[in-house]
């Protein structure tokens, strides 16, 4: 391949991540670039007279003025194709484990190396005839990438015409041409299995479509109480300790969406080798399949280059798109967006830009909103629909959520998982706060849950929130007067809650059985506690104490059944209904 | 304009065109790199050394690591190494005592180095890392059971001025070890903006344990010049990752006081009129912070690791201040020290519920610790959370109007809090101790509020 790299320009001036350039009339604004004798990645962000200004992407310690800055004529862009899943990747997709293979365990300064196996040999069986009508989006051709995931070959977007030729089943490198496709002009396209996209654009569809199908994520605090559709945006933001990254994890290994995009966006390194170590032995529930083979990893740790942590972002959802638009559902984690912003106000500092809220940039919520719009359920090109989830994490300093980061992502997002300190400190985990949580899609997923489980649950789920809310208020007064002096009937709502709190929201993410909750499980839980409620409270009325119904064995099998029945024995669960159901007290036994 | 000579490849130019606080602008100079080590010799002689923090077409801001006094415009001579701050690492440093630049000041020559390295480290990749697998006895039962520290984890003890953090963080150095391996921990330490006493008591405590023989110290204290600061933490590291990836050491850092070398921080951005990000700290902060935490940890293929323990002081006991919440943003946990247990005489006064360790989930229980640690330790969080309840509900009605049950949770709080949190200064308790100590406690419970405890386990353990 041809070097498109030619010199732009020269350094002026080396501040960090920031770097200055001087003669570049021909430089490109989003031009990728190369710095130095090093040659580091870096992209211009400003063009002013002959200066360009580049933000660079790796460390620019021994830059001198002077050096030469050599443009590529193009975006920062991805490669995309086969491979892509299972890899791990730092924020400007260079491959991480191939620089560990190439210079070690640290990751040295001006390591290039390309994002996908140029060597490896793919097996491709093509699904269109000559002849066919073929443009941009449709699926010419399959490849099993992974026991999980048949990718299917795309025609790049912006070709519109009539397949001329396509390679006979058989095993390709990805940079080998399939296919040749003879647009209405006459022109000849060829198309191989991998494709360039600039990161910062957003692939075209046809159509963005209604939400309606959960994203089922297993933990039961979030499908049952804050559910988010497919395609929808959640925003979930916590202090440190209160558990977003485990929340995270716990989504990406559980949820039902078809592909993983993991972004540890500034944050610890430990985590991704939690990651790396633990997905590859933990199996996907509905295929028993590693979930390693569902998963693209983006790691650029807290320590790692600013810039290139701005950028992993924007590389994280191109993947994600790219499979979207092979019609998969795909749940992109951002971890931790506030990182991103602050690599954003990082860099606007540096350029000097006026600030505005807390040192940032005016123009984050800009940057905010087209990240989070990114996300969506639509029709593809390929005609097949395709979906993004995001679900963006949150670390407002001091815990504090009055912060521009999270009143700004509140603005695009319409669900919002906040996580509490007071729950975390008391081990109540996942944290996700039932007075502060919401979520808008409510109706929209309850025509899922009614058409495939009950038509109770919107209900119920809304008869739960009221018993929550019936307690808060309640532990107002019995702040203030002591648990006993409320009436027996109060204190049947305060101990239904407690029920509700300890054996249904509370989750424990490192307990086999209770990880993960299939729907059926969720809903059957449900009901046996509002059951147990409604049965305590006719005891009470009755003239039983809050002591009688405490005794009883029902209530500890309650608390018990989310680690003590597993998804695979739901009947069990009926059982214990039917139990609830004629649930009986002895009053003053 | 400055005059350049040569010699032996350095750059060597006389006069500047600035200086203000720590920092100096030089004018006319050429080849001169970003973040590249500077020699600055004034009018009497006296050599200090800088870094470049700007650099530009025939120009460059450089920050000294001490103080700028003595420097005139015309008579001070300027070097420029061609490389980036370097730190001579080998075996040798053990058993000796530094300046925070790294240049020795026990009066001994200098140890042999072995290798040169840059301080500033290089970002461990991510699939290089080994996950941090060993569970740390420090023989502090708060520490061991709720908040179990890791090797190769990083867990910062939060504290407030007046806490005993010192005297914690020696106790955990001298009886920090894993069961059933005989090589111990090594120490490297590193004084930030510290008192001479408090450098002396590490220093005292390490050579009556023996442990001196085996640590590294690293002394920038309160009347060294605070731009010093920045770079102690630096070359403690380099010399700790040298210790532990080259000569399979295990390595357990101490840095005291993470609060002024983040004030050291904010003295350079503000000074170069940078815009601030909270409390006038840089919004590079976080960035900053975690390329020190983050050169903690296990790497595949090499034998040794390094756990941190980095000490700061919140600022007015408060939490929120950015650099404990940027701290815990990074860490892998906390150890959270609290006054009012303080003033109790509880000591380690360690705060049950703030106090977190990330990396216990993944390290206690079967085959590991002991299988029932994982639930024992939840549920002593549960009850302690319960606790606090409890006692913020006695302050309103009075102790007798509680019931029954809650008034067994108040005199748990108590026997949990003199019994199992407190213990002697030189006191270790083994990991069979500690789980003991928190199942008695629990007894004073009734078996019906232990609900994260499963079935088996109260019969094997519960009232025995």
């Amino acid at each position: 391949m041809a070097n498109p790299f030619k010199v732009i320009g020269s350094v002026v001036r080396v501040a960090g991540p920031l770097v200055e350039a001087e003669g570049g009339l021909h430089a490109h604004m989003l031009e990728m670039v190369e710095v130095g004798d090093n040659r580091v990645v870096g992209e211009i962000v400003r063009l002013q007279g002959n200066r360009i200004k580049i933000q660079v992407y790796e460390d620019t310690t021994s830059l001198k003025p002077g050096a030469p800055v050599y443009g590529s004529g193009m975006p920062l862009a991805v490669e995309l194709g086969p491979g892509l899943i299972g890899a791990i990747y730092d924020g400007i997709q260079r491959p991480l484990e191939v620089i560990r293979a190439s210079s070690g365990q640290y990751v040295q300064k001006g390591i290039h190396a390309l994002a996908l196996d140029r060597k490896r040999k793919w097996r491709f069986q093509p699904v269109l005839k000559p002849g066919a009508t073929a443009g941009g989006g449709t699926i010419i051709g399959l490849v099993p990438e992974t026991a999980l995931i048949e990718h299917r070959v795309l025609v790049p977007p912006g070709v519109q015409g009539k397949v001329k030729a396509i390679a006979a089943e058989g095993d390709y490198t990805i940079d080998e041409e399939v296919a040749v496709i003879l647009d209405n002009n006459d022109q000849e396209h060829t198309v191989s299995m991998c494709q360039r996209w600039p990161v910062r654009q957003g692939r075209p569809f046809l159509a963005k479509l209604r939400l309606s199908e959960p994203l089922i994520t297993g933990q039961r605090v979030i499908d049952t109480l804050f559910p988010v559709p497919k395609g929808g945006a959640v925003a979930v933001p916590g202090g440190f300790g209160t558990g977003k990254t485990v929340v995270q994890h716990q989504i990406a290994k559980w949820c039902d969406a078809r592909i993983i995009v993991f972004i540890g966006c500034g944050e610890r390194g430990n985590e991704m080798t939690d990651v790396l170590v633990n997905f590859p032995k933990l199996t996907d529930p509905r295929s028993q399949r590693p979930l390693m083979e569902r998963t693209i990893l983006i790691a650029n740790t807290s320590n790692m280059p600013v810039a290139a942590r701005e950028a992993s972002i924007y590389t994280g959802i191109t993947m994600a798109e790219y499979y979207r638009d092979m019609g998969y559902s795909v749940a992109v984690m951002a971890d931790s967006t506030s990182r991103w912003a602050e690599a954003l106000r990082e860099l606007s500092g540096r350029m000097e830009e006026l600030p505005a809220d807390e040192g940032f940039p005016a123009y984050l919520p800009t940057r905010l909103a087209e990240f989070y719009e990114r996300a969506g359920s639509v029709n593809t090109l390929s005609g097949k629909p395709g979906s993004i989830t995001i679900i963006g994490s949150i670390s407002p300093p001091g815990g504090d959520f009055s912060e521009p980061v999270t009143q700004h992502s509140k603005r695009y997002v319409r669900c919002f998982w906040s996580l509490d300190r007071d729950l975390a400190n008391a081990r109540h985990y996942p944290a996700v706060s039932w007075t502060d949580s919401y979520s808008e899609y409510l109706s929209d997923v309850a025509v899922w849950w009614d058409g495939n489980f009950d038509p109770q649950w919107l209900s119920m789920r809304n008869r739960i929130i009221e018993l929550l809310q019936q307690e808060a208020r309640l532990q107002q007064v019995a702040k203030l007067v002591g648990p006993d002096a409320l009436p027996d009937a109060q204190k049947i709502v305060l101990e239904a809650a407690a029920i509700f709190r300890n054996g249904f929201l509370q989750q424990s993410a490192f307990d086999k059985v209770d990880t993960f909750s299939v729907p059926a499980k969720q809903i059957k839980m449900l009901k046996i506690i509002l059951t147990f409620y409604e049965k305590s409270l006719e005891a009470v009325k009755a003239g039983a104490s809050l002591a009688d119904v405490q005794r009883s064995p029902l209530r500890s099998a309650v608390l018990r059944m989310k680690s003590a029945c597993s998804n695979e024995e739901i009947e069990k669960l009926d059982a214990l209904l039917k139990e609830v159901g004629n649930f009986k007290v002895e009053a003053g036994v | 304009m400055a005059v350049s000579s040569l010699s032996f490849g350095d750059r060597e130019y006389v006069g500047i065109q600035e200086v203000q606080g720590p920092l100096f602008v030089i004018e006319g100079i050429h080849d001169v790199g970003y973040n590249e080590l500077v020699e600055i010799v004034d009018d009497s002689g006296l050599r200090k050394l800088g870094i470049t923090l700007e650099v530009a077409k025939g120009k460059a801001v450089v920050q000294v690591f001490g103080t700028t006094g003595g420097l005139s415009l015309a008579g001070s001579r300027v070097k420029f190494k061609g490389r980036p701050f370097e730190l001579g690492v080998g075996s040798g440093m053990l058993g000796r005592i530094f300046n925070g630049l790294g240049a020795p000041i026990d009066e001994m020559p200098a140890p042999v180095p072995e290798k040169i390295s840059d301080v500033n480290g290089l970002p461990i990749n991510p699939t290089a890392r080994d996950y941090p697998r060993k569970f740390i006895q420090t023989g502090i039962s708060s520490i061991d059971i709720m908040t179990t520290l890791v090797r190769g984890q990083k867990l910062p003890i939060f504290s407030g001025n007046g806490l005993p953090h010192d005297i914690l963080s020696a106790q955990i150095a001298r009886q920090a070890k894993i069961i059933g391996e005989t090589q111990g921990f090594a120490v490297v330490f590193a004084a930030m903006g510290v008192k001479h006493d408090v450098a002396r008591f590490f220093i005292d405590s390490f050579q009556e344990s023996g442990a001196l023989a085996d640590a590294a110290v690293f002394l920038s204290l309160a009347d060294a010049p605070s731009i010093e600061r920045i770079i102690t933490p630096r070359v403690a590291l380099t010399c700790a990752e040298f210790l532990a990836f080259e000569k399979g050491m295990h390595i357990l850092v101490i840095m005291t006081d993470m609060g002024n070398y983040c004030e050291a921080l904010r003295e350079i951005s503000t000074l170069r009129g940078e815009i601030p990000a909270r409390k006038g700290y840089p919004g590079y902060l976080y960035s900053d912070l975690s390329s020190l935490y983050e050169r903690a940890g296990l790497i595949k293929g090499r034998e040794g690791s390094i756990t941190q323990m980095p000490i700061l002081t919140m600022p007015n006991d408060d939490i929120t201040h950015p650099v404990p919440d940027l701290t815990g943003y990074i860490t892998e946990g906390q150890v959270v020290l609290e006054r009012e247990l303080s003033q109790k005489g509880v000591y380690p006064p360690i705060a049950g519920l703030p106090s977190l360790s990330r990396l216990m989930k993944d390290n206690i229980g079967s085959g590991l610790t002991r299988d029932d640690h994982p639930h024992l330790a939840s549920q002593l969080f549960a009850c302690y959370a319960r606790v606090k309840d409890v006692r913020a509900l006695s302050l309103v009605i009075g102790r007798e109007e509680l019931s029954a049950l809650d008034r067994q949770y108040l005199e748990f709080g108590d026997v949990f809090e003199k019994q199992f949190l407190s213990q002697g200064e030189q006191e270790e308790r083994s990991l069979e101790q500690s789980l003991g100590l928190g199942w008695k406690i629990l007894t004073l419970l009734p078996k019906e509020e232990l609900h994260r405890i499963s079935a088996d386990e109260t019969a094997q353990y519960y009232g025995k």
